[in-house]
C-alpha cells in the first residue's frame, strides 16, 4: 500500500511542478549563431540597465525555430516576447498583422540602417522587424591557387570566367577541388544560391501574372551551367553540401572557391577554425547577363509577435540589440572583428572595424549592390532576391530544390527536373488562388 | 570435420557476429563522446582523427552558455513523473484486461497500438491550443501528460502480457479467502508481476528521457527537457559539432549510467515472451 501511495504523492508533485512565466521576463527565440551568442552572453548589460526586466532565451536549430515560432504566432500562442526571423518572414507576418510596428526614437538613428536591409524587413512602408545582423553572397576564393595558376578574380566576373578559375585550379589529386557550391535541396539551401545564379542568367520565379517561369531558356541555361560547373570541378557528394558542410571542406583547404554567404568570410579567415585563413580573398558574386539579383539578401531580424503581453519591454530590447551602442559594445568587448555585420552603415565607417576586418569592404559592396524589390532582369510581381516574398514560395522553392538536386545527381535531366519543379509551382500557385 | 571441431566453428561465428554487432551499435556513442573532446577544427578533419590532444573547452562552453542542470531537472521530473501517471492508469486497466476480459479487449488493446501509428506533427496543432488554453504551454506538466498518453500503449501491452501469466487459480484461491478487487490487485497481482511492472516503468522512463518532439515544440525557456538543449546547439551557419557532441554527452549520461544498473530489469521486460 506504501508504494501506491508513494507513486500517487510523487506523480501529483511531478504535477505540480511547472513553469509559468512571470511578468517583467521577457523569452526571445533565437537560432544558434554565434553573433546570437554573443548577444546572450551580454544580456546582462541590458538588465543591467532595465532592473524590472529579465531575459530568458530559446535557442533553436533553423528549421525548428521556425516551425516554432510560426506555431506559435499562428495560435497566437504568446510563447516568446522577441523573435528571431528572417528577411523572408517579415514583410509577410508583417502583412498579417502578425507583428508589431516597430517605431523607435531618434537616439535609435533608424535611417543608419542599410536601406537595403530596411527595405526587405517592411511591407507597406512599415518596419516589422529590425536586423540584428545582414548578409549578402560573394566569392570567397583560394588567392595562393589562382596565382599559381596564374589566374585572376575580378568583381562580379562572368560565369564563364569563374567556370575558367575553378578548372585551373581543380586538382583532385591532391584534394582541392575548383569549386564548392551549395546542392543540397531546401528553399534556404541549393534553391537560395541557384536562384541568384538563374537571376543573373536573366530568368525569374514567377511572371507579372503570377504565373512560374522555370521552364524558360534562362533557368534552363542557368541550372545546366551549375549541373556542369559542379559535376567538373565540385566536390564528390555535392548533393548533400551546404553552408556547414562546405563551411568544413573549404576549411580543411578542399575547396578553391566558394560562392555563399558573405558571413562565412568571418569563419574561413579566422586561423583558429581555418587552416586557409591567410590565404583568402574576397570578390563580387558573379554576373552572366545582367547583375540584378546576383547577389542575395537576407537578415536575422529580432521583431516582436502581437502576442506577446510585454510589448513594450520586447520593444526596449529590440532596440538596444539592434542599436548603433549595442555594436560599440560588442566591439569593446569581444572585438571589432566579431560585431554583427550588414546592418549599420555606421559600422562600415568605422575605421576600428575597418582594420579588423579584411573583408568589411566586400560585404558592405555586396550587401549594397543586392536590390530586394529589383532582382530580376524582367518585371516581377514580388520582391526577395533569393526568395519570392509570398506564403507560397517555401513549398515552391522547397519542390524545386529537389528536382535541382536531382539534377545534380544525374537522376534526371535539367529539362525533366525544371518541367517537373514547373508541374509543383503551377498547382501550388493555382491552389492558392493566383489564377 | 568432426561434430565437435563444426560446433566450435558455428560458436566462434556467433560470437563474432555478437561483437560485430555490438561494436556497430556502440559506434556513434564512441564517436560522439570522442568528437566533445576535440576542437572544432579536429571535429571536421578530413580523414577523422582517432589520435589527438584532449580539451575540455567544449564541456566548459556549454557549461557557461546553458544551465545544464535546470534542464537535468526538468528531464528527471517529466520521466519519471509521466511514467508514474502511466503506471496508475495502466496498472488497472491492464488489470481488468487481463482478468476479466470483455468481447471489446483485443479490438481496445489494438486501437491502443494503433495511435502510435499516427505521426505526432499530426495533431500539433490541437495539443498546442489546448495546452494554450489550459495556460500549460512551456510547463513540466504538459510534458508529463503528454509522455504519459505517448507511452501508455506500450507500457499496457508490457503489463496485460505479464498480468496473463498469473495464473487465474491463484486469484480465485485470494477470492475464497475473501480478497475483494482491491485486496486482489495489491496483495496477489501486484507481487507477482513487480519485475514486471519495473521493466515497464524503466522501458517508460528511458523513452521519455529521449522524447524530443514534443519537448521542443511544447516549451520554452522554463520547462526544456535535455533533448531541447541537444537541439539548440545545431547551427545554420557556423562550425557545431564538437560542442554539440559535448552536450549531447552530457545529455546522454545520465539515461546511459542508469540503464546500465537497470539492464537486467530492461531485458528481461523488452524480451519477455519473446520466446513462446
Amino acid at each position: 500500500m506504501k508504494k501506491i501511495t508513494g507513486l500517487i504523492g510523487a506523480s501529483a508533485i511531478a504535477l505540480s511542478v511547472a513553469g509559468v512565466a512571470n511578468a517583467g521576463e521577457l523569452t526571445i527565440a533565437t537560432v544558434n549563431n554565434g553573433h546570437m551568442i554573443e548577444m546572450q552572453k551580454l544580456t546582462g548589460h541590458f538588465e543591467k540597465a532595465n532592473p524590472d526586466i529579465k531575459v530568458k532565451w530559446v535557442t533553436l536549430e533553423e528549421g525548428t525555430l521556425r516551425q516554432r515560432v510560426t506555431t506559435d504566432i499562428a495560435t497566437k500562442g504568446g510563447q516568446f516576447d522577441v523573435m528571431t526571423i528572417g528577411m523572408y518572414e517579415a514583410p509577410i507576418w508583417g502583412k498579417k498583422g502578425w507583428l508589431h510596428e516597430l517605431n523607435f526614437g531618434n537616439d535609435y538613428d533608424v535611417n543608419d540602417i542599410l536601406p537595403a536591409m530596411r527595405g526587405g524587413l517592411s511591407a507597406d512602408g512599415k518596419l516589422y522587424a529590425a536586423p540584428f545582423y545582414g548578409e549578402s553572397s560573394m566569392i570567397m576564393y583560394r588567392k595562393d591557387l589562382t596565382d599559381k595558376a596564374g589566374m585572376s578574380m575580378p568583381d562580379n566576373p562572368t560565369w564563364g570566367h569563374v567556370a575558367d578559375v575553378a578548372k585551373a585550379i581543380h586538382n583532385p589529386d591532391n584534394g582541392v577541388y575548383g569549386i564548392c557550391l551549395r546542392g543540397k535541396p531546401g528553399w534556404g539551401d541549393n534553391a537560395a544560391f541557384i536562384t541568384t545564379m538563374a537571376n543573373s542568367f536573366g530568368a525569374r520565379w514567377f511572371d507579372e501574372n503570377w504565373k512560374p517561369q522555370l521552364t524558360s531558356p534562362e533557368w534552363n541555361h542557368a541550372v545546366s551551367f551549375y549541373v556542369d560547373l559542379l559535376t567538373k570541378y565540385g566536390p564528390p557528394g555535392s548533393t548533400g553540401n551546404s553552408f556547414n558542410e562546405i563551411l568544413a571542406l573549404f576549411n580543411e583547404g578542399k575547396c578553391g572557391m566558394w560562392i555563399d554567404a558573405t558571413i562565412a568570410a568571418s569563419f574561413v579567415s579566422d586561423p583558429k577554425q581555418s587552416k586557409v585563413a591567410n590565404d583568402v580573398a574576397y570578390a563580387q558574386a558573379p554576373v552572366a547577363v545582367t547583375k540584378r539579383g546576383a547577389n542575395w539578401l537576407w537578415a536575422w531580424a529580432l521583431a516582436v509577435p502581437q502576442g506577446t503581453k510585454q510589448s513594450e519591454d520586447a520593444l526596449k530590447f529590440v532596440e538596444w540589440a539592434t542599436s548603433k551602442e549595442y555594436i560599440e559594445l560588442v566591439g569593446k568587448t569581444n572585438g571589432w572583428g566579431s560585431v554583427p555585420t550588414g546592418t549599420r552603415a555606421s559600422t562600415y565607417a568605422n575605421p576600428k572595424f575597418q582594420a579588423a576586418a579584411n573583408f568589411a569592404d566586400a560585404e558592405m559592396k555586396a550587401i549594397e549592390s543586392a536590390d530586394p524589390s529589383n532582382s530580376t532582369q524582367e518585371p516581377t510581381p514580388y520582391t526577395g532576391v533569393q526568395f519570392a516574398a509570398i506564403p507560397e514560395f517555401q513549398a515552391i522553392g522547397i519542390a524545386a530544390g529537389q528536382q535541382f538536386t536531382a539534377a545534380l545527381a544525374g537522376d534526371k535531366s535539367v529539362t525533366k527536373a525544371l518541367y517537373d519543379a514547373q508541374v509543383a509551382a503551377d498547382r501550388e500557385m493555382r491552389k492558392a488562388g493566383y489564377y | 570435420m568432426g561434430y565437435r571441431s563444426a560446433k566450435l566453428i558455428k560458436h566462434n561465428l556467433t560470437v563474432l557476429s555478437a561483437w560485430i554487432f555490438a561494436l556497430l551499435f556502440f559506434f556513434p556513442i564512441f564517436w560522439m563522446v570522442l568528437t566533445s573532446f576535440k576542437t572544432e577544427l579536429q571535429a571536421i578533419s578530413v580523414p577523422p582523427l582517432f589520435i589527438f590532444e584532449p580539451t575540455l573547452e567544449n564541456f566548459t562552453l556549454v557549461q557557461e552558455r546553458s544551465d545544464y542542470m535546470s534542464y537535468a531537472l526538468n528531464s528527471i521530473i517529466t520521466s519519471f513523473g509521466a511514467t508514474i501517471l502511466a503506471l496508475i492508469i495502466a496498472i488497472p486497466s491492464a488489470y481488468s484486461m487481463a482478468f476479466f476480459p470483455g468481447r471489446f479487449t483485443k479490438d481496445i488493446l489494438l486501437w491502443m497500438l494503433s495511435t502510435k501509428m499516427l505521426p505526432a506533427v499530426g495533431v500539433l496543432m490541437p495539443i498546442y491550443i489546448m495546452a494554450d488554453a489550459a495556460g500549460l504551454l512551456d510547463s513540466r506538466t504538459v510534458l508529463v501528460i503528454i509522455f504519459a498518453f505517448m507511452n501508455l500503449p506500450i507500457i499496457m501491452w508490457l503489463l496485460f502480457s505479464y498480468f496473463k501469466e498469473i495464473p487465474k487459480e491463484i486469484l480465485e484461491a485470494g477470492r475464497m479467502d475473501g480478497c475483494n478487487t482491491w485486496d486482489e490487485l495489491k496483495h496477489i497481482v501486484l507481487p507477482l508481476s513487480w519485475g514486471g511492472i519495473t521493466s515497464a516503468g524503466l522501458l517508460s522512463i528511458v523513452l521519455a528521457w529521449n522524447e524530443a518532439f514534443w519537448s521542443i515544440n511544447l516549451t520554452a525557456a522554463d520547462a526544456g527537457t535535455l533533448t531541447a538543449l541537444v537541439a539548440s546547439y545545431s547551427s545554420p551557419e557556423g562550425l557545431f559539432w564538437a560542442k554539440l557532441s559535448a552536450v549531447s554527452t552530457l545529455a546522454c549520461a545520465p539515461i546511459i549510467v542508469f540503464g546500465w544498473f537497470t539492464q537486467k530489469q530492461l531485458v528481461q521486460g523488452l524480451t519477455f515472451g519473446a520466446v513462446k
